[in-house]
C-alpha cells in the first residue's frame, strides 16, 4: 500500500478542513432520501424480480441517490480523515427517524429523540474538532 | 430476547465489511485526480482505481448482509448497537492504515454518536 506516494493537498489553507464534513452531511441527506425512496419503492412493486425491481421508479431513484452520496463521500474523504468522516454518517439515522415520521407517519418515541440528539451533539463535536 | 445470534453475527460481518470499504474508499479517494470524469482513474499505473472500487463493492457487501441481519425476526434494538461497533473498528484502522492521530475530540464524538445509534435502536421496536 504506497499510501504516501500520494500527498494529500494540505499545505492549502485552514478552511478547506471544515469542507469535507459539510460534503459528509450532505451525502448522509441523499443517503436518508435514498432509504425512504427504496422503502417506497418495496412497498409498491408491481412485479417480483428484477424487471418488477427495473420498472419501480421510487426504487431505481434511491439506488441513483445512494451513488451520488458515495461520490460525495469520495470526494470528503480525498481531504478530510477517515476517523473524524466515517462516524459523522451515523446522521442519516437522525435524517431516516425524521423522514420515516413525515413520510411514513412512524413513531417517534423518548429513545428515539434522546438518540437524535445524542448523534447531533457527537456530529458536532467531531466538526468543531476538525476545524480546530 | 429473540433475535436470533445468526442475525447479530450477519450484522457484526456488515459491520466490520463497512468498515473495511471505508478504508478502501479513503485508499482510493486519494489517488482521485482532480477533474470528475476521473474517478475510477488513478494517478498511478496500472491506472485502475481498483482500491475505489473496491470500496464500493465491500460497502454493497456489507448492505447486504445488514439487510440479511435486520430481516424479522431480527430487533433493531439488538442490532443498531452492532451496527456502531462498525464506527470503532474504523477508528482503528484509521489508525492503523493511515497514521490518523487519536484525539480526545474524536473520542468524545464517538461516543456520543455510539450511544445515540444505542438509543435509536432502543426505541425501534
Amino acid at each position: 500500500m504506497s499510501v504516501a506516494a500520494t500527498p494529500s493537498p494540505l499545505t492549502s489553507p485552514k478552511p478547506a478542513r471544515r469542507q469535507p464534513v459539510g460534503l459528509v452531511f450532505c451525502c448522509t441527506v441523499l443517503g436518508a432520501a435514498a432509504q425512504i425512496l427504496m422503502k417506497t419503492g418495496a412497498n409498491h412493486m408491481a412485479q417480483p424480480g428484477l424487471l418488477g425491481m427495473a420498472t419501480n421508479a421510487p426504487l431505481m431513484g434511491g439506488y441513483c441517490l445512494y451513488g451520488l452520496s458515495t461520490l460525495l463521500l469520495v470526494l470528503a474523504l480525498k481531504d478530510g480523515e477517515l476517523s473524524l468522516l466515517y462516524p459523522v454518517i451515523a446522521l442519516t439515522y437522525v435524517w431516516v427517524t425524521i423522514l420515516s415520521f413525515l413520510v411514513f407517519h412512524d413513531e417517534i418515541n423518548p429513545w428515539k429523540l434522546l438518540g437524535i440528539v445524542l448523534i447531533v451533539s457527537g456530529v458536532g463535536v467531531l466538526g468543531k474538532g476538525g476545524r480546530r | 430476547m429473540k433475535t436470533p445470534i445468526s442475525h447479530m453475527l450477519l450484522v457484526l460481518l456488515a459491520a466490520f465489511i463497512g468498515s473495511f470499504g471505508g478504508v478502501f474508499l479513503k485508499s482510493g479517494a486519494e489517488q482521485v485526480r482532480d477533474g470528475w470524469i476521473y474517478l475510477f482513474v488513478s494517478r498511478n499505473p496500472p491506472f485502475f482505481n481498483w482500491r475505489l472500487a473496491s470500496g464500493v463493492a465491500l460497502f454493497l457487501l456489507s448492505s447486504y448482509f445488514f439487510v440479511l441481519g435486520i430481516r424479522p425476526p431480527g430487533e433493531l434494538s439488538v442490532l443498531y448497537p452492532m451496527v456502531s461497533l462498525g464506527y470503532i473498528f474504523t477508528l482503528l484502522w484509521s489508525r492503523i492504515f493511515f497514521k490518523e492521530p487519536l484525539t480526545r475530540t474524536k473520542f468524545i464524538g464517538l461516543g456520543l454518536i455510539v450511544a445515540g445509534v444505542v438509543f435509536v435502536g432502543l426505541g425501534s421496536k
